[in-house]
């Protein structure tokens, strides 16, 4: 009886310390990972509910008023259509947005970069951007005309983002070791970024003007390897529950998709609800998003949101 | 001898596996806070996301596709869900055995779930879908007859279950929501119905089938009335052309759906038709049956849309994602409506203990 009993006690007795030293192994593990992850910060996520605090009115305006958001738009001549459509929705919603075109457009304002290299076209931009504009902006956004922006939910992603960090995000992709991010679904850019960018501009071996290989290379990717120089990584912006707020494609071809990959669930499953990019529009696509995110809602469906953002004077279409 | 030393093995096999389940229960409830993070570290996984494959459907098993309740934690529809049980409206909705499974599916997985009671009307019955056999023949010129039949159908089953009933086609798109706050200024005892006016042919005009209309209680009665004693007949299969006729010839009142800066609710066309100028031509039949004056660009249509026609599946869903998902964050909407008279006194009450800064829809 005592025999079985202190039997059965040493049984238990190794049981748990089996079970300890289990534990204790998987912890360490997963500590590894943490820290081999540490450096690769690929997923950003946006605030949640528990983030954003019950804070007064006058709080809430000073927090909106501290995003300064800098719209760069890279256009060429035969964009002139989908030009004068951003100009007329969204970009009005930026702090400031300035176009670069590859050559002076009579009917268009813009700032001209003289040369149809893309690449060349982005890192002029993102100079000119820093040289004129480092005191007076903390956020640096780039897009192409096919692109539609909602600079308010772009705001509300930045919301616990420090610029003086640095942050390049968007829609990522990789190329063989190199990851990206996106120029279809718009980039973005803490101010601590384009100024590491800058000193690496005059730098050739770095940032090279023409792409070392032989073949081209687009300029997002040229982008991306000049930032990795400068300790710079592109990271992937998700809303809270996992969904990419920047998008490389139109809602119209998410949709599509979901009705045959998931047709049960085909809005469930389509986009985020604070998506700040939707790429591929026509022109009168960006009509349409402006009265359908600006206008177009449900009566009766309160939200208690932590920042606050007015209406654009001198803007007919939000 | 041989069986002692079994059973010793067995003593010591379930002392282990005791001390094992109970040493791990200990750790874990030491360990929970831990625990917290350890799933969002899986879940960021860069291997499992970065990937070339792109797709969407590597979202699925992340993804939580519970009811929508679950994505929209920080909404508040308080008074959307009040209007529903003020507001009771019966939808049905014009289709046919060839377009359930094409248009009507899509209808039903989209806005239909948001009416009070909706029912789907073909010419011949649906057990599966499930949609009312009307009796008819199919086509164009069964409209008015659906129509007739599908109002006697439904006041004979379903009279005192709603307030208002409202037709749709298939290819309609309707916002429940917004249906209801325009209908709250009324009285669905009162004669009246509401739609896209359009002014020929009728004196105080009529509405336009494809944008849908909502009858009050009070209008269905006498519709339907108006057919047993022949005060009204099937004078043409123009069916919104006929209906409305029939309206005038009873005495419904032909209401005023604009919202309250003069914006039309009701649309026949897709949101793109409205408001890209000169998307229509001018010479398009539209410019003259508008019964108020029509406006094309940014000013054709209300936030308040109640709905929009000539709707194909894919834009179905897109509307769905742009009215009840998509939002600009904190951005104070230019058209502040106010709440109807009915529901102030009601919706204070939600609202004493909240934070002033909530704002009104």
């Amino acid at each position: 009886m005592l025999s079985e009993s202190s039997l059965f006690l040493k049984g238990v007795l190794l049981g748990s310390i089996l079970c300890v030293l289990m534990t204790m192994l998987a912890h360490i593990k997963i500590d590894y990972g943490k820290r081999t992850h540490h450096h690769e910060r690929h997923h950003l996520q946006a605030p949640t509910k528990e983030d954003t605090l019950k804070i007064s009115e006058d709080e809430r305006t000073e927090l909106s008023k501290s995003f300064r958001v800098y719209c760069i738009i890279l256009v060429k001549p035969k964009d002139v259509r989908l030009w004068a459509a951003v100009k007329e929705t969204w970009a009005k919603h930026c702090d400031k947005a300035e176009f670069f075109s590859s050559e002076n457009v009579k009917v268009f304002e813009s700032v001209n970069m003289e040369t149809n290299d893309m690449w060349l076209m982005m890192r002029k931009a993102y100079k000119y951007a820093f040289d004129k504009y480092r005191d007076q902006y903390n956020w640096f956004f780039l897009a192409h005309p096919t692109t539609f922006a909602i600079i308010e939910n772009l705001k509300y992603f930045l919301l616990k983002k420090n610029y003086s960090q640095p942050f390049y995000l968007g829609h990522t992709a990789k190329s063989g070791d190199l990851e990206y991010v996106s120029v279809g679904g718009g980039i973005v850019l803490s101010i601590e970024s384009i100024k590491r960018l800058n000193s690496l501009l005059s730098i050739p071996e770095k940032c090279p003007e023409k792409g070392r290989m032989v073949r081209e290379v687009s300029e997002d990717k040229q982008l991306a390897v000049c930032l990795k120089y400068a300790g710079v990584f592109a990271e992937n912006a998700e809303d809270s529950k996992g969904k990419d707020v920047f998008n490389t494609k139109s809602v119209g071809i998410f949709i599509k998709e979901a009705m045959t990959n998931h047709p049960n669930q085909v809005v469930e499953g389509c986009c985020s609800d604070m998506a700040i990019t939707f790429n591929g529009l026509t022109c009168n696509q960006m009509y349409v998003m402006m009265y359908g995110v600006y206008h177009l809602r449900a009566f009766g469906h309160v939200f208690n949101d932590v920042l606050v953002f007015l209406p654009i004077n001198g803007s007919d279409n939000d | 001898m041989a069986s002692k030393s079994w059973l010793n093995i067995l003593t010591f096999l379930c002392g282990s596996a005791v001390g094992f389940v109970l040493c791990s229960q200990l750790l874990s409830i030491l360990f929970e806070e831990q625990k917290d993070i350890q799933p969002s570290i899986l879940h960021n996984d860069p291997h499992a996301r970065h990937s070339d494959d792109n797709e969407q459907n590597h979202l699925e098993g992340q993804m939580n596709f519970d009811a929508d309740a679950s994505q929209h934690k920080d909404e508040n529809t308080d008074i959307a869900d009040k209007l529903y049980q003020k507001v009771k409206i019966l939808c049905w909705v014009m289709t046919g055995p060839q377009n359930l499974e094409k248009k009507a599916k899509h209808v039903k997985a989209t806005w239909a779930q948001r009416c009070n009671k909706v029912l789907f009307m073909s010419s011949e019955e649906n057990k599966d879908f499930p949609a009312v056999g009307l009796k008819t023949r199919e086509g164009r010129d069964q409209l008015y007859w659906k129509t007739i039949k599908a109002f006697q159908y439904v006041h004979d089953h379903y009279l005192e279950d709603a307030d208002w009933f409202m037709k749709a086609d298939d290819d309609t798109y309707v916002i429940l929501d917004n249906l209801r706050w325009l209908l709250s200024k009324y009285n669905p005892e009162e004669p009246i119905y509401f739609g896209r006016r359009f002014k020929p042919y009728v004196k105080q005009g009529y509405m336009s089938g494809g944008a849908g209309y909502v009858l009050s209680k009070e209008a269905l009665k006498r519709f339907v009335e108006a057919f047993k004693t022949d005060k009204c007949t099937h004078s043409s299969s123009i069916e919104d052309l006929a209906l409305g006729r029939c309206m005038e010839i009873i005495n419904v009142e032909a209401g005023d759906s604009r919202d309250t800066t003069g914006k039309e609710t009701f649309h026949p066309f897709v949101p793109e038709h409205h408001l890209i100028k000169g998307y229509l031509p001018r010479t398009f039949w539209y410019w003259n049956y508008n019964y108020y004056p029509p406006v094309e660009g940014p000013g054709c249509c209300s936030d308040l849309a109640v709905s929009f026609h000539y709707v194909d599946p894919t834009t179905m869903y897109e509307l769905e994602y742009l009215v009840y998902h998509l939002r600009p964050y904190g951005y104070l909407y230019r058209y502040q409506p106010a709440l109807p008279e009915k529901m102030l006194k009601e919706v204070s009450q939600i609202y004493k203990n909240e934070d002033t800064n909530v704002r009104s829809p």
